[in-house]
């Protein structure tokens, strides 16, 4: 037992057992010298007394004394006074900082059941998207108060904000939304083809294209892009704020956060969407016509001229009367998310998620009710 | 430059020397020489931006200097390998300014994120440790297992310390520790901060405004002045015919707590 002679030489006394502390009792040694302590099992009734001798102990540190702790604990209740003798002046202010730390109860957290949980669980989340959505509700309003009161009284409007948001939110997003336009036209019109060349209806690829790019694929595309860059970006740009509290810093000064941080924002989206979805209307169906050339031997000038047929003004406009409302939607929730976030960075990244999904999932589940409209009305 | 009297190389736990630190054309250490000794308490002063956390994050390993040497328990920090780099980072526990714990983890947790890392110990050991630990800085039981954000800023400092001593390091690092503490809270911080270094033989690099602490624990002072580094003990800085170091022993504050401290 060489191991145990660096930290521990037992000494038998009559009805008394000493131990004599050497080596270092410190962390790097701590496994061990736990197996060492637990090792030490006097015969029950042996000896009654333990003196534990720290004269010849080189180094302690707080693991050590803790351990030290538990020792004298085991030998008190198995009904042995321990004394602990020749302790180093160096040492005990530590052993009485640990052990007084040592006594503070330990906190047991609290029990789980896993059914009674998961109905607290369930019912929670039922009142949190409960009050959720009433808190969703009346910040429509707000929003849409502080939108009117500032296009009521146009010097309250940001300019520069708005500005800088339309810049970030529109010109930077075009290359990205340009080139994945493109593609999703290229790809329509090649599976158009691919099907309608079977029943030598090649030329219908156009109507195909021309409907649904400027009904439904473009507004969709920009929505998507939109919600993932800048939605996003709105839920973490105010929530960094927030967590820096400079939410609170404008409050106190008498500013509104809605009117200063929300308000540009969705301003800016709602004028900058319509636009993007023009512009990838039109790359989209410069893919589709690009593919069509290549594929099937339309050339552009038959390409507009088919496209004339089936498409009148009404489904031209369709994208345009969309657009704004998705961009309400993107702004309202990124910028709601960012507002609700709480305290952590975790919480930023947490509602940056909860942004973009929620977007995405409203503007389809609104584009939906919006194509119902539309044939009910004839548009 | 240096107040005191030399020592024996061999209490050495840190040495800085010449080192010259710069950010694009902005020259925030020229020539800065230390020494720092086995079991005693360091505190750096110096004026709002004149190099102080750079100086520790330099110690650290977290900016690298444009020139000069720092040797910290014997190794050259710039030359060493990855992993001897990490064990000597275990060996220095560090307490940034707002504490810089783990968000998504307990307090419990960040607590035990060195020792899981560093040590095999048996988990229920661990758990004894943290908790000792977490009682050791002054935090009430049940903060263990709240998570950062819920706390206060003095008892996410609180909980920062003890992840700081986790391991039980030779050297801690402290930037601005009592900073955000109340004043009862500060004075036990202190006095925490001497007992251990008394235990452990720990020696204390601190980074700190508060002159209570400057005058109750620090055996020497460096002062960060002008991008050069004074070090000297509170009676010897005080003789030193420089404006600012005047004016920050000699205002109000400084004798106030001078007073008091002595």
């Amino acid at each position: 037992m060489s191991e145990e002679q660096d930290w521990l030489v037992s000494v038998s006394d009559s009805g008394t057992l000493v131990l004599a502390a050497s080596g270092g009792w410190t962390l790097a040694a701590s496994a061990r010298l736990a197996t060492v302590l637990d090792g030490v099992q006097p015969e029950p009734g042996a000896a009654s007394r333990v003196r534990l001798d720290l004269s010849r102990l080189d180094a302690l540190d707080t693991v050590g004394a803790l351990l030290m702790r538990q020792f004298r604990d085991r030998m008190s209740r198995e009904g042995r006074a321990v004394a602990i003798i020749n302790v180093r002046p160096e040492h005990i202010a530590l052993i009485d900082a640990v052990w007084r730390a040592a006594d503070s109860e330990p906190v047991v957290p609290p029990k789980k059941h896993l059914i009674a949980d998961t109905v607290e669980a369930v019912g929670q989340a039922s009142l949190k998207a409960l009050s959720g959505s009433v808190e969703l509700i009346s910040y429509l309003g707000l929003v849409i108060a502080t939108l009117v009161r500032v296009l009521t009284h146009p010097k309250r409007l940001r300019l520069t904000a708005l500005v800088y948001h339309m810049d970030h939110t529109g010109l930077r997003c075009l290359p990205i939304l340009g080139l994945l336009s493109f593609l999703i036209g290229v790809v329509l019109a090649y599976q158009g083809a691919e099907q309608l060349r079977r029943l030598a209806a090649e030329i219908y690829v156009v109507n195909l294209l021309g409907l649904s790019i400027l009904r439904e694929i473009g507004i969709l595309i920009t929505a998507i892009i939109v919600a993932g860059r800048s939605g996003s970006a709105f839920t973490a740009q105010i929530g960094t704020m927030k967590v820096n509290q400079e939410i609170d810093a404008m409050r106190t000064i008498g500013l509104d956060p809605i009117e200063m941080l929300v308000v540009p924002r969705i301003l800016a989206l709602m004028l900058v969407m319509p636009l993007l979805t023009f512009f990838a209307n039109m790359v989209a169906l410069l893919g589709g016509a690009t593919m069509s050339y290549i594929l099937l031997d339309i050339n552009y000038y038959q390409f507009v001229n088919q496209m004339r047929i089936p498409i009148d003004l009404g489904d031209a406009t369709v994208a345009m009367i969309k657009a704004p409302v998705f961009a309400l939607v993107i702004g309202m929730v990124g910028c709601y998310e960012g507002l609700l976030v709480s305290g952590s960075a975790e919480s930023v990244g947490l509602r940056t998620t909860k942004s973009v999904v929620e977007s995405i999932f409203l503007v389809i589940v609104l584009n939906a009710f919006f194509s119902v409209l539309f044939q009910i009305l004839h548009i | 430059m240096t107040l005191t009297q030399p020592r024996p190389a061999a209490d050495t736990v840190m040495r800085i020397r010449g080192l010259v630190t710069r950010f694009g054309g902005h020259l925030v250490h020229d020539g800065v020489d230390l020494d720092v000794f086995r079991g005693e308490v360091l505190g750096v002063v110096g004026a709002s931006g004149s190099g102080k956390s750079v100086l520790l994050k330099a110690v650290v390993g977290l900016v690298h200097p444009s020139a000069g040497t720092i040797e910290v328990l014997g190794h050259d920090i710039g030359s060493l390998s990855e992993n001897r780099r990490i064990a000597l980072q275990a060996r220095c526990g560090v307490l940034f300014q707002d504490g810089a714990l783990f968000s998504s983890l307990t307090v419990a947790q960040n607590v035990a994120v060195p020792l899981v890392e560093h040590t095999g110990l048996p988990p229920a050991l661990i758990e004894e440790v943290v908790r000792v630990k977490v009682a050791m800085v002054g935090l009430p039981a049940d903060a263990a297992l709240k998570y950062p954000s819920q706390l206060s800023g003095g008892m996410r400092k609180r909980a920062g310390l003890a992840r700081a001593l986790a391991l039980d390091p030779e050297i801690l690092l402290l930037d601005e520790p009592t900073a955000g503490l109340d004043p009862i809270g500060a004075a036990a911080f202190d006095q925490l901060i001497g007992s251990l270094q008394h235990g452990l033989g720990l020696t204390v690099f601190m980074v700190t405004h508060d002159l209570d602490s400057l005058a109750a624990i620090c055996d020497r002072i460096a002062v960060l002045n002008d991008r050069k580094l004074l070090v000297g003990t509170l009676d010897s800085l005080k003789q030193v015919p420089d404006r600012w170091i005047r004016d920050y022993f000699g205002g109000p504050r400084g004798r106030a707590a001078l007073r008091t401290g002595a």
